[in-house]
């Protein structure tokens, strides 16, 4: 049939304030044959959005497509008038955007939306497009595909909308889809859905698709070839399996070895029975935002009863879901969050449980890292500036000393001393970071509150600041609350492991965590929704099982937090009573009404394969 | 990438860094601007420097009529009483360019500092001075002027006073809001958490990162406070005689309208340029900074 898309010789410039041009698209060539998924991957910067765009035959303000040819179906797109270019738009080309959230008109339902393009077309009755619209509601498995439409974007998941936005470029039957980044804002267990809807409806229609992504995992469950590219470069081009199995160059092996994290750091050595009263202990803490009431409990709870131990040289791993209150588990332990009931230990002496009451000593040895390095960093402040604060405030470091010391610790965070006149909004996000956490260093605590702080960095990058955790915590004896989503990285680099869902601690892991099922119900989805690098993983893992059938809930009974969307619910069990804390034979505590021998005959091998294939 | 690639900086690229910023500035101000910071410069000057320049005393009778139009003796005529227009104006810029400066600087720094306070503060503190400020907004200006200038008469500081009174809401609003905002920020909540005071964090924290929108609403607020003193003026209620500020001009050589008397036309010109060219410097600092954020 031949290639549906032919890139040849595309260069992309960007004017900056001088009016140069800045090449950021550099000369990339490629092509998609029909029926194909290509996966454009790379890290921020990388031109890989860029190169979507120009499919479409537009480029971003300030930037402006400078030469090379983008052909579709043998005709040049780049050569379309206005008008053309409207008509290729939406119609033969459809692009399906990273955040459905922003890309949705909340003041209009979502059928509307749906339509909306065929509808200014005039390619179809409203009657048929919506017929059409519902087809493709209930190819991409969204729920009561023939109301969910009359919605508004509000009143639908992440996960659904994301895939409504499928719909939307879908309902054209355009000849190439473009999906830029369409998974990346979302929990894992909401990906693994949304993937899978994906990759059916590509496969059924035979439609053409780009698939623009930074996870080599998730694109290797959507692509058959790949284009990897660095700096507006393509660094290598081929089938997906050769990639992924025989990388041939450099850059795309330094992607592999970040995206398949190993074991970051030897396990603390020191003894779980050590007698010494645990680095940070908290228990029963129940915390919130909002107006209290007469009892102190704010309206919106976001932690309820949570009880966890940070061990003096020990990582501890949070991990949970957005909205799981993992944050807020930080805020609490750094005082910046009163609790609204419930005591948090330190050394075996319980802290004030707001700001006002600890003292100076107890604010260095708790040091907070957030996730966001661009706003943890005060922009009109040297870098110098930045890492001397905590070192005059704590220490009572001036002038030369102080000084001696900043430089001590930009080289123990391996950057070079004359970065310190620079402010940070002249730092890469690597380098912010680490700065970040140097300012955390300073202070020399005995724990460190990591929130998501390598979320917002490349894979690579990501990669280089846990390396340099693994290290300090070597060199210094440091302890670590490593708040994550990503439960690879947490398995990398954490001791223990907390799972947090809705705010309660559903599962509680020491010693080498995610390593030996059974699970509670939840850690299961999690650890099974994470993508394999490797093709078929997607449908060797089954799908996600309806949960089975219970009676109607008592209102204001205090039940488990994952009933509504756990697999192995009990009735007349898990609907009427809160499930205790069970130990597992592993040594994980889960909060669950089923046994050891119950998960494990559940979620046994044999089992998954004959109920979910 | 081009962070890596920027130039490192040395000891003395931080000494010259500073007239460099300066020079870098001017550059990448638009034409409006640039025009804009003239006609600012200028007045600045005039305020300074203007009765050293005038060549005659701002009392003196010098022409033998009324109304003169322009003239080598009198270069921008004559007013109502036969004085020089040209040396009234150099005299009278000193007024109305100080006291709507000083008024605005008061206004800015009190509302500041006050905004600043309320964010950091509880939310008790906050509250009182928000309600404060809200009544405080709801007065017209200029009734509240005219009330306290027929209470205590009019004089010098108590212009300044009334201007800065009216002005400190509207500075207290913006900067409140701002503070509220940056509080947010996580640099400031690392801040908290490492145990900082109220006054560290609101002076070394929130207040540089406030800087420059506040300098853009000082200059509103000085056009702001141009416009109420000459209006005051205008009203006979203002500057009083034998002083005149720009807005006294215009009043008392409103019976030469008819004429289109220079004497008339010439301090209102004055007015119109000083809020025009700072209107137009201020508009143009939000646009530099924007490109210039973008490096």
């Amino acid at each position: 049939m031949g290639d549906l898309v032919q890139v040849s010789n595309l260069r992309v410039v960007a004017g900056n304030d001088a009016g140069k041009p800045v090449p950021i698209v550099k000369d990339v060539s490629f092509s998609i044959p029909r029926g194909e998924v290509l996966a454009l991957i790379g890290e921020s910067g990388s031109g890989k959005t860029t190169i979507a765009l120009t499919l479409m035959g537009y480029a971003r303000p300030g930037c402006r497509i400078a030469g090379g040819s983008v052909r579709i179906d043998g005709a040049e797109v780049l050569d379309l008038n206005r008008d053309e270019l409207t008509a290729l738009r939406g119609c033969k080309v459809a692009y399906v955007a990273q955040s459905a959230a922003a890309a949705f008109n909340p003041s209009k339902t979502i059928i509307d939306q749906v339509v909306e393009v065929v509808l200014i077309r005039g390619l179809m009755t409203r009657a048929v497009a919506e017929a059409k619209a519902i087809d493709l509601f209930r190819a991409l498995a969204l729920p009561d595909p023939e109301q969910i439409g009359g919605r508004y974007p509000h009143q639908v998941s992440g996960g659904q909308l994301q895939r409504m936005m499928a719909a939307m470029a879908l309902i054209t039957d355009p000849a190439l889809v473009i999906f830029d980044e369409p998974t990346t804002a979302l929990d894992v267990t909401t990906q693994i859905e949304v993937l899978r809807a994906f990759k059916k409806v590509v496969k059924d229609r035979g439609t053409t698709a780009v698939y623009v992504s930074h996870d080599l995992s998730v694109v290797s469950q959507m692509a058959t070839r790949i284009v990897v590219l660095r700096h507006g470069e393509v660094r290598e081009v081929g089938l997906m399996e050769q990639i992924l199995h025989a990388p041939e160059d450099a850059y795309t092996q330094a992607l592999m070895a970040a995206a398949r994290p190993a074991r970051r750091h030897a396990l603390s050595t020191v003894a779980v029975a050590n007698p010494a009263p645990p680095l940070l202990e908290i228990r029963g803490l129940t915390a919130g935002y909002g107006r209290r009431d007469s009892r102190g409990v704010p309206c919106n709870i976001v932690l309820k009863n949570i009880d966890l131990q940070i061990r003096q040289g020990r990582t501890l791993g949070v991990i949970g879901e957005s909205g799981s209150g993992k944050s807020t588990l930080a805020r609490v332990s750094a005082g910046l969050l009163p609790p609204a009931d419930g005591t948090v230990l330190f050394n075996g002496e319980p802290l004030a449980p707001g700001l006002t009451g600890r003292t100076r000593d107890q604010f260095r040895r708790i040091q907070i890292v957030f996730q966001n390095a661009d706003t943890a960093l005060n922009p009109s402040h040297s870098v110098a500036r930045i890492l001397g604060r905590p070192l005059e405030f704590y220490h009572g470091l001036r002038g030369a000393a102080r000084d001696r010391r900043i430089k001590q610790l930009l080289d123990l965070i391996r950057l070079p001393v004359n970065i310190a006149t620079r402010r940070a909004s002249e730092l890469s996000g690597g380098q912010k970071q680490r700065i970040n956490l140097a300012r955390a260093l300073a202070a020399e605590p005995d724990l460190i509150l990591c929130d998501e702080v390598t979320s917002a960095l490349d894979t690579v990058v990501g990669a280089a600041i846990l390396d340099l955790m693994g290290e300090l915590r070597r060199e210094l004896n440091v302890s670590y609350m490593f708040i994550s989503h990503d439960i690879s990285t947490v398995r990398s680099i954490c001791d223990d492991v907390v799972v947090l869902y809705a705010g309660q601690k559903v599962e509680s892991e020491n010693h080498r965590p995610f390593q030996a099922p059974p699970y509670h119900p939840y850690t299961d989805q999690l650890i099974s929704s994470v993508p394999e690098m490797r093709s078929g993983w997607l449908e060797e893992s089954g799908a996600v099982q309806t949960p089975p059938y219970v009676d109607p809930v008592n209102c204001g009974t205090d039940l488990c937090c994952f009933l509504v969307r756990c697999p192995v619910r009990i009735n007349g069990v898990c609907n009427v009573a809160m499930p205790p804390r069970v130990t597992l034979g592993n040594g994980n505590e889960i909060l669950c009404h089923h046994s050891d021998a119950d998960l494990r005959r559940l979620y046994s091998p044999s089992h998954m394969r004959t109920d979910l294939r | 990438m081009t962070q890596a690639a920027a130039p490192i900086a040395t000891d003395k690229a931080v000494a010259t860094s500073g007239l460099r910023r300066a020079g870098q500035f001017l550059m990448a101000l638009p034409l409006s601007g640039m025009i804009g910071l003239g006609i600012v410069v200028f007045w600045l000057l005039t305020a300074v420097f203007g009765p050293m320049l005038a060549p005659y005393a701002p009392g003196a009778i010098v022409a033998s009529d009324v109304f003169d139009p322009f003239s080598a003796r009198n270069l921008l005529g004559s007013d109502y009483l036969g004085r020089d227009v040209l040396s009234r104006l150099l005299h009278g810029a000193r007024y109305t360019v100080g006291l709507a400066f000083a008024a605005a600087l008061l206004a800015s720094i009190t509302g500041t500092g006050l905004a600043l306070t309320a964010a950091v503060s509880g939310r008790w503190i906050d509250e009182v001075m928000s309600r404060m400020m809200d009544a405080l907004i709801s007065i017209p200006s200029k009734i509240f002027a005219l009330v306290m200038v027929a209470a205590f008469g009019s004089s010098v500081p108590l212009l300044l006073l009334i201007a800065a009174i009216t002005y400190v809401p509207g500075a207290y609003r913006i900067a409140r809001s701002l503070a509220v905002n940056l509080n947010q920020m996580e640099y400031v909540q690392v801040a908290v958490a490492r145990g900082e005071g109220r006054v560290y964090i609101s002076c070394a924290e929130v207040l540089p990162n406030m800087i420059h929108p506040m300098l853009t609403d000082f200059g509103m607020r000085f056009v702001f406070a141009v416009l109420l003193l000459s209006g005051m003026s205008f009203l006979g209620l203002g500057v009083q005689p034998p002083d005149a500020d720009l807005g006294s001009l215009v009043r008392e050589n409103i019976s030469g309208l008819g004429e289109g008397a220079p004497a008339l036309i010439m301090p209102a010109i004055a007015i119109a340029t000083l809020t025009v060219g700072v209107n137009l410097f201020i508009d143009s600092l939000s646009r530099s900074r924007r490109t210039m954020g973008e490096v």
